[in-house]
């Protein structure tokens, strides 16, 4: 193909080499242009010719911030989102620094602009950027405790685990065994509270103590310092002041039939109850109860059967002695905290088969055992002896009735025998004692003659509920029985000296510790009778009822060795405590220009002024 | 004789009941811990006799999992003083011989 216009070249001129250079020149441009110069006064060539060819031309968008346009723009944006702008600035103020500069920069020009109207840069758009978080460096060794790793610390470190992890499993099995153990045996777990009860026992004991103090301040009062002033005007007669009661919930149903202090404690007694109703024989309670708390005893036992007498040994005041109904006899050790007595007799040990009237404890025997006495409906007393860990017992008397009855069999072999009601021992000859009984007869025995009877005394017509040596007098003893009389006898003579008629059954009669002419007694109507033969050997100084309910029948009566006060129990179970107005127990007068004399001799003395009083008109009456 | 039985026969028995990692110190979250440990435990136990090439295990494991970069202790007895980043270090024992140490620092 070949243009119309193509040249025709012949091969030389083919051949000859044309050189071409291309530059950067506009071929367009003409040359060699000359311009008139005025002052050198000649046409001069131009060097310098632009060789720039514009082909295309295009307005941006973009304005710059420092031209007017971009100014106005500004103003506009930031009246219409100045605030957006505002708050953007601020959140991203962290992370735009460069550009808020930037912005600082560009309100320079804009002075009469509010300051806080912050452009956020010259292009009106904001970067936002954030960077991730890094965490701290630390320097640290990570194990403190060995700063130098060796094989016996990573030894002890796997056996301390070891040793935890065991610990660990242990534990995990011994939880529920223990709550089977809970759950089989109830009675384990008793246990285990009583354990941590007795270790709040002593704190409870003193506050109960104290509570007490409390509560019963007046009567303590009284019972230290009230001296019924109105005896002055009384004459010779006196009042009792009720003090104390002791009740207890378990016991309203029994009858006191026992009461006893202790000889070491001069504010603790033993309160036995029981039931003198055959019909009605049930549980027995021996209460040990403290002036100090009168509203709860301090010790309680419970027994199968009534209990009916008791006694403190004097030399071991943490032993008491024990008779019950069913004839039984039993030692209970206050130290010991078991709710059972330490020593008890059983039908195979010779108990009695009778209730058990009375127990007194002796002096220890040749090898320094202690032993006690025991009376019973059955006619025997027995000596029991407490031999290492049990009781021997021996029949020391029997009361045979035949040959001591005064009426002598008629034929009839009767087999029968005296039932012993009460006894007391002597305070000084040691064999010497005095046995009451059912009949009414009173018995005096020796220790060393187990058939016969030193004496009998024709005492009363009725059972002798009570029988107990002057404290003073040797010979003087005194006797009580349900035939309403207290008589009171010389040992040594057949008839009584005194003779009291207090018009209804006496329960029980003691001598006072003070005086040896001071006796108190209780009748089965509810009261106390308290005589003074040194100021009336008719009349009773005081006859009062001590019971707050009638038909309520007082059973037993003691006197406080060292304090003015007597106890006396009735057949509900209550105990009352009453003090002796001063008119009671009051000591001989000074004689003019005598020493006021004190003493067992004084004591003995007074009443052996009363007796010579009486025995002769009593001898007279023998004859 | 009897003595370096006894003796032998007490040294199995340690072997056998230390044979389980134990944790010394450690300030990583609890999923990251527990995975670290199991690494710990299998990269000894695969290089039981060649410290080196466990640590160098661990190492590259660790890096690829958590980021770089991590350093690995493993030996029977050495002191140290590390600088690491919180968060990112485990100390533990293995095996009743040896202690790993890991922590990261970049």
């Amino acid at each position: 193909v070949r243009s119309p216009d193509q040249l025709e070249l012949t091969e030389d001129e083919l051949k000859k080499e044309i050189t071409r250079t291309l530059t950067a020149d506009n071929p367009h441009i003409p040359q060699g242009i000359v311009r008139f110069s005025f002052k050198e006064g000649a046409y001069q060539l131009v060097d310098d010719i632009d060789q720039t060819a514009i082909h295309f031309t295009l307005n941006g968008y973009l304005v710059p911030k420092d031209s007017d346009e971009g100014r106005r723009q500004s103003i506009r944006s930031s009246t219409e989102s100045g605030r957006f702008i505002e708050e953007e600035a601020q959140t991203a103020e962290a992370a735009e620094e460069a550009e808020t500069a930037e912005a600082e920069e560009v309100e320079e020009p804009l002075p009469t602009k509010a300051p806080e109207k912050k452009l956020a840069n010259q292009f009106n758009f904001i970067e936002r950027g954030s960077t991730t978080h890094h965490n701290p460096l630390r320097v640290r060794c990570p194990d403190k405790s060995c700063l130098c790793l060796s094989q016996w610390f990573i030894y002890d470190a796997y056996m301390e685990e070891l040793e935890r992890i065991e610990k660990a499993k242990e534990k995990e099995k011994a939880k529920p065994v223990v709550i089977k153990k809970e759950d089989k045996a109830t009675g384990r777990k008793l246990s285990y509270h009583v354990d941590t009860l007795s270790k709040v026992a002593k704190a409870a004991k003193i506050a109960e103590r104290m509570v007490n103090l409390n509560t019963f301040d007046d009567i303590a009062q009284d019972f230290k310092y009230f001296e019924d002033a109105s005896d002055e005007f009384r004459g010779q007669e006196g009042t009792l002041l009720p003090l104390w009661k002791f009740q207890y919930e378990k016991t309203k149903k029994l009858a006191v039939t026992a009461i006893s202090w202790n000889p070491k404690y001069k504010d603790l007694f033993a309160v036995g109850y029981g039931s003198y109703d055959f019909m009605k024989q049930g549980y027995g309670m021996l209460l040990l109860y403290t002036l100090k708390n009168p509203s709860f005893p301090e010790y309680s036992f419970t027994s199968e059967s009534g209990v009916m007498c008791l006694d403190f040994h004097s030399d071991h005041p943490n032993l008491l002695a024990v008779g019950f109904y069913d004839g039984n006899v039993a030692i209970y050790n206050l130290k010991k905290a078991s709710s059972q007595p330490s020593y008890k007799s059983s039908a195979k040990s010779g108990k009695h088969t009778e209730p058990v009237w009375q127990v007194k404890w002796q002096k220890d025997d040749m090898d320094n055992n202690s032993n006690f006495f025991s009376v019973s409906s059955d006619g025997r007393i027995v000596s029991w002896t407490l031999v290492k860990n049990e009781l021997v017992h021996m029949d020391v008397i029997k009361l045979s009735a035949d040959g001591t009855t005064m009426q002598g069999p008629e034929g009839l072999q009767l087999q029968t025998f005296g039932s012993g009601t009460s006894f007391d021992f002597h305070k000084k000859i040691d064999y010497l004692f005095l046995v009451g009984t059912e009949e009414g007869k009173i018995y005096k025995c020796s220790k060393n003659y187990s058939s016969q009877f030193l004496d009998v005394f024709e005492a009363h017509h009725m059972a002798v509920d009570s029988i107990s040596w002057n404290p003073f007098h040797l010979k003087v003893f005194i006797s009580c029985s349900s035939d309403w009389t207290v008589k009171i006898w010389d040992h040594t003579i057949k008839t009584p000296m005194f003779v009291y008629d207090l018009g209804t059954a006496v329960g029980d009669v003691a001598w006072s510790p003070y005086s040896s002419t001071v006796f108190a007694a209780v009748t089965i109507d509810g009261q106390a009778h308290v005589f003074d033969l040194n100021v009336n050997k008719l009349e009773p100084l005081c006859t009062q009822l001590v019971v707050t309910r009638k038909q309520n029948k007082t059973t037993h009566i003691q006197f406080n060795p060292v304090y003015p006060i007597i106890i006396v129990g009735d057949e509900q179970g209550l105990i009352v405590c009453l003090k002796l107005s001063p008119n009671l127990r009051k000591m001989p007068k000074e004689k003019k220009g005598q020493e006021a004399k004190k003493g067992p001799e004084v004591e003995i003395a007074k009443l052996e002024k009363l007796l010579s009083l009486v025995r002769e008109p009593g001898s007279k009456d023998e004859k | 004789m009897e003595e370096t039985e006894e003796e032998k026969k007490d040294e199995a028995d340690y072997k056998r009941l230390h044979s389980f990692p134990l944790i010394r110190h450690s300030d990583m979250p609890e999923e990251m811990r527990v995975e670290t440990m199991e690494l710990c435990v299998t990269a000894c136990e695969k290089h039981a006799t060649n410290n080196e090439s466990a640590a160098k295990m661990i190492k590259e494991t660790m890096d690829k999992k958590f980021g770089s970069s991590w350093h690995v202790v493993i030996g029977e007895g050495f002191g140290f003083e590390i600088t690491h980043e919180v968060k990112n270090l485990l100390y533990m024992f293995f095996g009743g011989s040896l202690a790993v140490c890991v922590w990261k620092c970049s």
